[in-house]
């Protein structure tokens, strides 16, 4: 036996479906990334939505995106935490002393945290359609839409593994997670950016947030994206790279 | 020519300035216990990781079951497992599962039958299918060495095995190790508690200062020291023994 086979993709199904079962076993992780955001849109549209002015009729349709990325920033927190716990009791070191790829382990998270928040994002959307989100897009804008949150989800993803790997506490760990909750507050994802004063506006309208809730906002309404999506793109690889790298090097060091 | 799973030649490990390992040299013999002793921060769970390829030597040979740990280290880890200082269990699976875990990851064939098996050797059935955050400390300990055990591998390292353990799950911890020896398993064992080397181990390695600075069997360190006086004690018996006997375990001595 010179060559040690690798078995790196039923490795990391092994993987995923362990931290799957953690998630459904957890009715804490449930509550936050799905049930929160759930709430914070019923709380907009049917509290504070008649009196937001935005300029159209339906204000779930204006709302949704904003909601989406909350839901997965919240989502990612809980990745960072499942492998904060995993290289503190010591699960990380077992997995990687035993003849197993040993990317898997981190791949496995990865993965976890995109199959989830799909999940959530599917049933957050359902919700919606059920309050009279409707979109008059056709199969490739929602493609688009699905592509824009993939990627907003694995650039988020890789910054939790930062964290994750790098965090001393566990709220260390996953408090990174609040001001990623906070930033679509502060953009185009509740209300037009034209009502905020000079320097918070400024803010907003350069934040990923902001081109990417536009971005999506267009697709599902059927307009142009112009520009916009671009930014939005660049934004999503931009954080996703250098995250990767950063989690990366973490990893490695732990792994050394 | 005897056998040898374990052996380290010149080991040498800094964390940025600190030098740990200054040099360590030992041999373990195929199928024997082989206890490293050695106080807190001596440098124990660095050598540990070092032969179990979560960490990278400075310098010095170290190979494991014939393989050099640093230029192949995918061939140690076919015939290692590691029992960290903390039971590295999954809290949230349950026992049974935990161990189908391990068992997949180690392809396996028949991964359930596995787990059963383990359940059963360890005295888990009864608490198979609960959650492993409801085990007491000295079962989740047992599921922790019942996970090194899958796939059967040829030599198992225990980091501190019964640290922060009660004294019965501690006698148990002894017995699981004597009867994986007795059954031609290598152990390497790390442990600051003398009994325990004392108990279990074939040969103590006493690590100081990043140095050995006393290897053998038990009988040749005694003859270290100055000859035995003989002096007639009344025996007292100690907490230990009070307490065991109280509780109804005869298995202690």
């Amino acid at each position: 036996m010179e060559t040690v086979k690798n078995h790196f993709f039923s490795d990391m199904g092994v993987m995923l479906g362990r931290s799957m079962r953690q998630i459904f076993r957890s009715m804490d992780t449930i509550i936050t990334v799905c049930i929160t955001p759930i709430a914070m849109m019923l709380l907009f549209v049917y509290v504070f939505g008649g009196a937001i002015q935005t300029g159209t009729d339906n204000y779930v349709n204006y709302l949704l995106p904003g909601i989406l990325l909350i839901a997965i920033a919240s989502g990612i927190s809980y990745t960072a935490y499942r492998l904060f716990m995993d290289k503190q009791r010591g699960i990380i070191e077992r997995f990687h002393s035993m003849p197993i790829a040993r990317s898997a382990v981190l791949w496995g998270h990865v993965l976890t945290s995109v199959v989830s928040n799909v999940i959530s994002l599917v049933v957050i959307i359902l919700v919606a359609l059920a309050m009279g989100f409707r979109s008059s897009a056709g199969v490739l804008p929602w493609l688009a839409v699905a592509g824009i949150l993939l990627l907003f989800t694995l650039a988020l993803t890789w910054v939790a593994a930062i964290a994750g790997l790098s965090g001393k506490t566990v709220e260390g760990a996953s408090a990174f997670s609040y001001p990623l909750i906070f930033l679509p507050f502060i953009s185009s994802a509740f209300v037009p950016t034209d009502s905020m004063p000079k320097v918070v506006r400024a803010f907003a309208d350069n934040q990923p947030v902001t081109s990417i809730v536009e971005s999506i906002r267009a697709l599902l309404s059927d307009q142009p994206v112009g520009n916009e999506i671009w930014i939005a793109l660049a934004w999503c690889v931009g954080i996703m790279l250098v995250a990767y790298f950063f989690a990366m090097r973490a990893y490695k060091r732990k792994a050394a | 020519m005897k056998d040898i799973a374990i052996q380290v030649k010149g080991l040498h490990k800094s964390y940025k300035q600190l030098p740990v390992l200054k040099g360590v040299d030992f041999e373990v013999e195929k199928g024997s216990i082989f206890a490293l002793l050695g106080s807190n921060g001596a440098g124990k769970t660095t050598i540990v990781k070092i032969l179990t390829t979560l960490l990278k030597h400075d310098d010095g040979v170290a190979t494991v079951g014939g393989f050099d740990v640093a230029s192949k280290p995918d061939h140690v880890r076919q015939s290692i497992s590691l029992t960290g200082q903390f039971a590295a269990v999954d809290e949230i699976l349950t026992g049974r599962e935990n161990l189908i875990l391990i068992a997949k990851l180690r392809h396996l064939k028949n991964p359930r039958q596995v787990a059963d098996d383990m359940l059963k050797r360890f005295g888990l059935t009864d608490a198979a299918d609960r959650k492993a955050s409801t085990y007491s400390g000295g079962m989740r300990r047992r599921l922790d060495i019942a996970l090194s055990l899958v796939g059967n591998p040829q030599i198992i390292f225990l980091d501190e095995p019964t640290t922060g353990l009660d004294p019965e799950a501690r006698i148990e911890v002894w017995k699981t190790v004597k009867e994986l020896a007795d059954g031609g398993t290598t152990i390497f064992l790390t442990t600051q508690y003398l009994d325990e080397a004392e108990q279990l181990a074939d040969r103590i390695a006493i690590l100081h200062e990043g140095r050995i600075i006393a290897n053998g069997t038990l009988s040749e360190l005694k003859k270290l020291f100055p000859q035995a006086k003989v002096e007639y004690v009344e025996k007292q018996p100690s907490l230990e023994e009070i307490f065991l006997a109280i509780v109804g375990k005869k298995e202690a001595m």
